[in-house]
């Protein structure tokens, strides 16, 4: 194990570096789009149900199908890399608009029936009062989002993209174990590693979960 | 008839729930076991039915040690409610009540037909039974858990706190059907609540307890109120004792004046009837319309009833009433005041 | 312009037997998919119950959910299939493997939610151990053990797909045959198949769900929406809602 990771340490840390970038990317953009969409979801009731359901169709596409009919949709190659940065944002963006439009309505309560009374505005309400609260249902979603896309990066192998995936498939060809259990260790060390890194922000952002109380 | 003999609870841990706790619940009565926090009134209960084993001595049922017996066998035969109803959501309301029946192998239609009997019996619509404990509101739930408890028609109910997660107005009325459905079935029941006016209430026989799970007082409810064991009783039994034991005088002694006298008064208060000569309400002078009686009383209503009902009246008198809801007296409050001096006088003889 | 559709309506590609036949490859992976959701269920559901009930062993349970979470699914179907040779057990292997976390997850997650005071008061009404367990906390626990089971079929519908690339059979191979050989239109017809077959597989087990979940146990949206002052309920919801979706 070790001969292959010394002779092979260059082409580990490419794989390692894109796989960090193919994963974590589409998490931040469809995290960031999920906040409109899934606020809408709330204020406009009508559109909970179809957006939970659309996110529902598009999150039960295995990973290879999506990376394969976005190309003739977004008119690339089959082996471009935006393929799987669309793909796994569209997966998050499933995945947390749920989650916001559950995590907003979920905090709705006293809280938010006093800031309101206070003379909060909607949006100044939002980002002061509601998000706050929401922080820490919001980042389970998060961390689930982020360890499937590190996961599923690896699909991405089969169409040029596949970060640690390369490993698999190299490793597969080759008959070389080493590489596989080398990619796999490292993409759980990943996403451990950002799971951890999630929890540590949560805390940062939400101090006052610190003190005393459990739920 | 419930027997406590020499009960005690130690927890691992050391601490002592119930310390030798020897006491008889009658048949037929409801017993309340009431105190402060960490009195142990809950474990007491649950060690009737076996949800707690005791460390030392035996409880037994009309003779028999319950240990003796099978636990699931034994709770069967034995009523229990809880503090929030404790219902199973995944069953609609009549299959909620019929569980210990179909547990005993009764046949589902048979079962399903007296739950929906016992659902009328404790106050609530038939229509509920297809319903789900869900769509029910607080006070129904533990209707349900009371039929529920019901269903197998045992001998013997534990009660733990069953009206104690409902507001105030829902718990008089759930306590009030209560003792109906006592008055019709005449269970042994052992009821645990930390409230003690509610034990006052409702119990036949008042067991306090006090922290560290020994037994302060046994005792009817007018026992504990005129003649409290020690200090520790006569505070948990609160300040205005004397005021609650009105509660168990009736009225009937009462000496009453003509209802004549204030419907033909020239006071700034008068009495007005109705054409059938019920009360309609307290006339005064220089304000328009009537002023509305909040109640009357009956020869059975309680001194504590009457004193209320005078003092709250703008003529300081309350309306009593016969059975047809007719004035047949009025009692002004220092009538009851007299009274009370004349009580004291043949106790004193 | 290339004919995406052209493999999807030929209708060669249809027949319902022969080799690389759509029909063909379409039953291979629904067997494949139930057989491993079968198999990884029949695994995971009673050490689940038995580690809700005891509640001993509640690290195992966890600490598998999140490991099968991070485990890189394509990577153990490969790992497996490079060690043990290139047949179809290894990847079956690496599907039950990989669709026993979330059952066993779930299934510990939805005993522990259950309210205790419905237990108490069936023990204290006299059902036996087995009776409390099976008639009570399962019922009770089945929102969150379904969604469990939801989760693995997506799961390994996605990985069964991946498998082709190591050989196996199901509607993957369309993607893999289509990519080797430049054939767009025969990725197009298994991207299209295996995205339908997906949806599809997942209205089905909604369907199961509602029939197999009392309606007096199920979340109703009604109660989401309203602005109750209490609303401690749907936090838990929110969160388990975003736990429990794994692929």
């Amino acid at each position: 194990m070790i001969t292959y990771v010394r002779n092979n340490h260059v082409e580990i840390v490419d794989n390692l570096v894109q796989h960090v970038w193919l994963s974590l990317l589409p998490v931040v953009i469809g995290a960031l789009l999920a906040l409109p969409v899934g606020y809408l979801a709330v204020r406009k009731r009508w559109l909970y149900q179809p957006v939970v359901n659309a996110g529902a169709i598009i999150y039960s596409i295995p990973s290879l199908a999506l990376f394969l009919i976005l190309p003739p949709l977004l008119g690339v190659g089959y082996l471009s890399a935006l393929n799987v940065i669309v793909g796994l944002t569209l997966y998050t963006l499933a995945l947390l608009s749920r989650t916001v439009a559950d995590a907003l309505i979920s905090v709705q309560g006293q809280a938010t029936q006093a800031a309101r009374a206070m003379g909060y505005r909607p949006i100044r309400q939002l980002f002061g009062v509601e998000l706050p609260m929401a922080l820490p249902v919001l980042f389970a979603g998060l961390r689930v989002a982020t360890v499937a896309n590190i996961s599923l990066v690896s699909v991405g192998a089969l169409v040029g993209s596949g970060g640690l995936g390369n490993l698999f498939t190299g490793g597969f060809q080759l008959g070389f174990v080493e590489a596989i259990i080398v990619g796999i260790v490292l993409s759980m060390l990943l996403a451990g590693l950002c799971d951890v890194g999630l929890v540590l922000l949560q805390r940062w952002l939400t101090p006052w979960t610190r003190t005393g109380a459990r739920t | 008839m419930i027997t406590f003999d020499s009960v005690t609870k130690a927890f691992p841990g050391g601490n002592v729930a119930v310390d030798d706790l020897s006491l008889e619940l009658p048949t037929g009565q409801i017993t309340v076991f009431v105190g402060p926090s960490g009195c142990g009134k809950t474990t007491s209960l649950r060690m009737i039915n076996r949800t707690i084993e005791p460390t030392s001595g035996t409880i037994s049922i009309d003779g028999e040690d319950v240990t003796t017996q099978d636990a699931a066998t034994l709770r069967r035969r034995i009523g229990y409610v809880i503090q929030n109803a404790g219902l199973f959501p995944h069953r609609t309301i009549v299959d909620n009540i019929a569980t210990v029946p179909l547990l005993n192998g009764v046949n589902k239609k048979q079962a399903r037909e007296e739950a929906a009997e016992l659902l009328t019996r404790v106050g609530l619509d038939e229509s509920m039974a297809r319903r789900y404990p869900s769509q029910l509101s607080g006070g129904q739930q533990q209707r349900v858990g009371v039929a529920r408890a019901l269903a197998a028609d045992p001998p013997v109910m534990l009660m733990d706190e069953p009206f104690s997660a409902v507001d105030p107005v829902v718990r008089d009325s759930l306590q009030q059907e209560f003792l109906r459905l006592q008055s019709e079935l005449g269970k042994t029941i052992a009821f645990v609540t930390h409230d003690i006016d509610e034990a006052i209430k409702l119990g036949d026989n008042i067991a306090i307890l006090r922290v560290g799970g020994r037994l302060a007082q046994l005792g009817s409810p007018q026992d504990v109120l005129d003649n409290p064991a020690d200090d520790f009783v006569a505070d948990f039994v609160g300040r205005d004792r004397g005021f609650r034991a009105l509660s168990f005088i009736t009225a009937a002694a009462l000496d009453v004046e003509p209802v004549r006298e204030y419907v033909e008064r020239a006071d700034a208060v008068r009495l007005v009837l109705d054409d059938a000569g019920r009360p309609a309400g307290w006339s005064v002078h220089g304000v328009e319309g009537l002023r509305a009686l909040p109640s009357t009383f009956t020869r059975d209503d309680s001194l504590r009833l009457v004193t209320d009902l005078a003092i709250t009246s703008p003529a300081g008198a309350a309306v009593r009433v016969d059975a047809d809801g007719v004035a047949d007296g009025v009692v002004a409050h220092e009538a009851v005041a007299r009274h009370l001096t004349a009580m004291r006088h043949e106790t004193q003889r | 312009m290339i004919n995406y559709f052209g493999y999807l309506f030929d209708s060669a590609n249809w027949h319902l037997t022969g080799d690389s036949s759509i029909p063909e490859r379409l039953g291979q992976h629904v067997a494949y998919t139930l057989v491993t959701l079968v198999v990884s269920a029949a695994i995971a559901l009673p050490i689940g119950l038995l580690i809700g009930h005891t509640n001993r062993g509640a690290f195992i349970a966890i600490a598998l959910g999140n490991l099968g979470r991070s485990l890189p699914t394509f990577g153990l179907v490969l790992l497996l299939v490079t060690i043990f040779g290139v047949y179809q057990w290894p990847v079956i292997v690496a599907l039950v493997a990989l669709a026993v976390p979330p059952i066993l997850a779930q299934t510990y997650a939805g005993i522990r939610s259950v309210d205790r005071s419905a237990v108490d008061a069936a023990v204290g009404m006299g059902m036996r151990p087995m009776q409390v367990l099976f008639r009570v906390e399962v019922p009770m626990a089945m929102p969150l053990i379904i969604s469990g089971l939801r989760s693995a079929l997506l799961q390994v519908t996605a990985t069964a797909t991946i498998a082709a690339y190591a050989s196996f059979g199901g509607l993957g191979r369309l993607l893999i045959d289509g990519l080797n050989r430049n054939e767009y239109d025969q990725i197009f017809a298994g991207a299209v198949m295996v995205a339908l077959l997906a949806i599809a597989l997942d209205y089905l087990s909604a369907a199961v769900e509602r029939a197999v979940v009392s309606p007096g146990v199920r979340e109703r949206r009604g109660r989401l929406f309203s602005r109750s002052a209490a609303s401690a309920p749907s936090k838990t919801s929110a969160e388990e809602t975003a736990v429990s979706t794994s692929r």
